[in-house]
């Protein structure tokens, strides 16, 4: 899938993955919390070996359970939401907090209202999932990630779900949050997003970086013939 | 549209039939508020008075009514009179003791041996489903070899194990034994009927489970563990109650059918309600009153079990189903409505219809 990624991203960074389905972009975002095994080479976050405790010149799989905890401080956002459709939308988000950081129910409720404030929509805490918007629904699923007050938060194609009309709000919440400092790494076809937002754009093809560079260098005048062709298609 | 209509529906064909289709049609796309309006301007403009609807006759559906009631008051009427039931023994013996704790014997081997076997079968699904090939080869060993044998046989040889193993003792394997009894004072007939039943029952749990199981979105196992949620915590908070909304059915009609399978236990002389009616009946010939007492119980104790299946599928169902915007909110879940919802929607339905179709 992947062939010889090199990619690293800074603190605060926000970068953009781009390109055609089926060239590793989901892949790559999906090794970074170890959802997807790497088959060579390494994954580190914050410093710390993804998925793997190096010995000598070996890599040993670590336990569930350490994995679970490296994950804990990764944020991720699905396509489709993945919400837990039997559980309210406050419940969803104190779910993890409560379980894995031992947080109380009451402190994990009071950060969670807060944050469903912060994605704007105060007042829905006691909706169910099926009760709200697609829109609303990944916002809930950003509050939810948020949560766990990850040091880097993981997209994948948010709004490729949602209706166009519902696409701006998701957008808008995920502007904010990369104002506010997050490193966010981020898998998408919203090239007016990657432009305004983004710190830097990755272009992948065939498992490959091909180029990256600033929005500004990489969508309006891009280098490779791959990737201009890319854009033409979808701008 | 109308060369195929029934003669009956000749006087209201009167109206043009084209003149119908121009309501929906105008009220796509537009508020509804606004669309019910609109829908009323428009069929005042095609014709002088808003169209009536009349629904066609459904004569078929009256005749078929009235045969199927006929055969169900003629088998009640001989039902009620026939002189060989004896509804007075019947009602005599109904609650009588020897009944009731048969009873009593029914329904807690019913209720242990349903929560273990499915206690098993939940451990058996997931071993059928673990990365391990032992395990999931050894599940899917006992799924088939205790699915495929009668319960009857299941319950004869455990009540006659002590023949297979007679001893039964605690100690190392291939080693020295600490304490030894004879097999035979262990497993007396109450044993055998709920080692048998469970073993048989888990077997069928099983796939229920796993089926449950499979039936939850793979994204949801992903979002747990992307939240970093241990694997146990996944499976007990995210995907058990998930898959709940399948099992609950398939295990509705499981608790009903192993409580009318406990009537097997009667054969390996367990005092459940059958034998119990069979003890009373060997004495005083009275077959058929007895039978049906026995029966009437098992009626009695399927219909509150099918309740219990309801209301636990209501639970079940929180969050499933569609959103708000439905008008009826008993859509927004899913779920069949209670009993006296059914009866409130058709007392509005009926006030309804008269209108003729308010919308």
């Amino acid at each position: 899938m992947l062939r010889g990624i090199d990619l690293e991203v800074a603190a605060g960074e926000v970068v953009c993955l781009i390109g055609p389905s089926g060239s590793g972009k989901s892949t790559l975002l999906r090794c970074v919390n170890h959802l997807e095994k790497v088959e060579a080479g390494t994954v580190r976050v914050g410093g710390d070996l993804i998925g793997y405790r190096r010995h000598g010149d070996a890599l040993h799989e670590l336990r569930p359970g350490h994995v679970a905890r490296q994950r804990a401080g990764i944020g991720m956002v699905f396509q489709n939401f993945n919400l837990f459709p039997h559980f309210t939308v406050l419940q969803n988000i104190v779910e993890a907090p409560v379980a894995v950081r031992r947080l109380s129910r009451a402190d994990a409720a009071e950060r969670a209202r807060r944050l469903v404030a912060r994605v704007g929509l105060a007042g829905r805490e006691d909706a169910y999932p099926r009760q709200l918007s697609g829109g609303q629904q990944q916002r809930i699923a950003i509050a939810r990630a948020l949560a766990m007050e990850p040091a880097v938060m993981l997209f994948d194609e948010p709004t490729s779900a949602l209706d166009p009309e519902l696409v701006g709000e998701v957008l808008g919440v995920m502007r904010d949050l990369a104002e506010s400092g997050m490193t966010m790494v981020v898998v998408t076809h919203e090239m007016g997003f990657a432009r305004e937002a983004a710190d830097r754009v990755v272009f992948l093809d065939e498992g490959r970086v091909v180029e990256s560079g600033p929005p500004a260098e990489v969508l309006t005048a891009p280098r490779h013939e791959r990737t201009r062709a890319f854009l033409d298609r979808v701008l | 549209m109308s060369e195929t209509a029934p003669p009956d529906s000749a006087p209201s064909a009167a109206d043009p039939p084209n003149t119908a289709p121009p309501e929906p049609t105008s009220a796509e796309g537009v508020p509804r508020d606004a669309a019910v309006g609109d829908a009323a301007a428009s069929g005042r403009t095609e014709s002088e008075s808003p169209l009536r609807i009349v629904p066609t006759r459904r004569t078929g559906q009256w005749v078929s009514a009235a045969v199927v009631l006929f055969l169900i008051v003629f088998a009640a009427q001989s039902l009620a009179t026939n002189k060989a039931i004896q509804w007075d023994v019947v009602a005599s013996y109904f609650t009588s003791r020897s009944i009731v704790r048969g009873l009593y014997m029914t329904l807690w081997l019913t209720g242990l041996t349903f929560a273990l076997g499915f206690l098993l079968g939940t451990v058996l699904a997931l071993c059928r489903m673990s990365s391990n090939f032992v395990l999931r080869t050894a599940a899917l060993g006992y799924i088939w070899l205790f699915r495929s044998t009668p319960l009857l046989v299941q319950l004869l040889v455990w009540f006659n194990i002590g023949a297979l193993y007679p001893k039964l003792g605690l100690g190392i394997p291939w080693g020295p034994t600490f304490v030894q009894t004879d097999v035979k004072d262990l497993i007396g007939a109450t044993t055998a009927a709920i080692i048998g039943l469970t073993v048989h029952e888990a077997a069928l749990a099983a796939e229920i489970v796993r089926g449950g199981i499979l039936g939850v979105d793979p994204g949801q196992t992903q979002a747990a563990q992307a939240l970093g949620l241990g694997r146990f915590r996944t499976l007990r908070r995210i995907v058990l109650p998930q898959a709940m909304r399948t099992i609950l059915p398939n295990a509705g009609n499981q608790i009903i059918s192993l409580l009318k399978s406990t009537t097997l236990v009667s054969v390996i002389g367990v005092g459940d309600v059958l034998y119990s009616a069979e003890l009373i009946y060997g004495r005083n010939f009275l077959i058929i009153p007895l039978l049906l007492v026995a029966t009437l119980w098992y009626v009695v104790v399927a219909s509150v079990l099918s309740a219990g299946q309801y209301l636990l599928e209501r639970h079940y169902g929180r969050g499933a189903g569609s959103g708000p915007r439905r008008r009826n909110p008993h859509e927004r879940r899913n779920l069949d409505p209670r009993p006296a919802q059914v009866l409130r929607l058709g007392a509005r339905a009926a006030r309804h219809r008269p209108g003729g179709g308010g919308r």
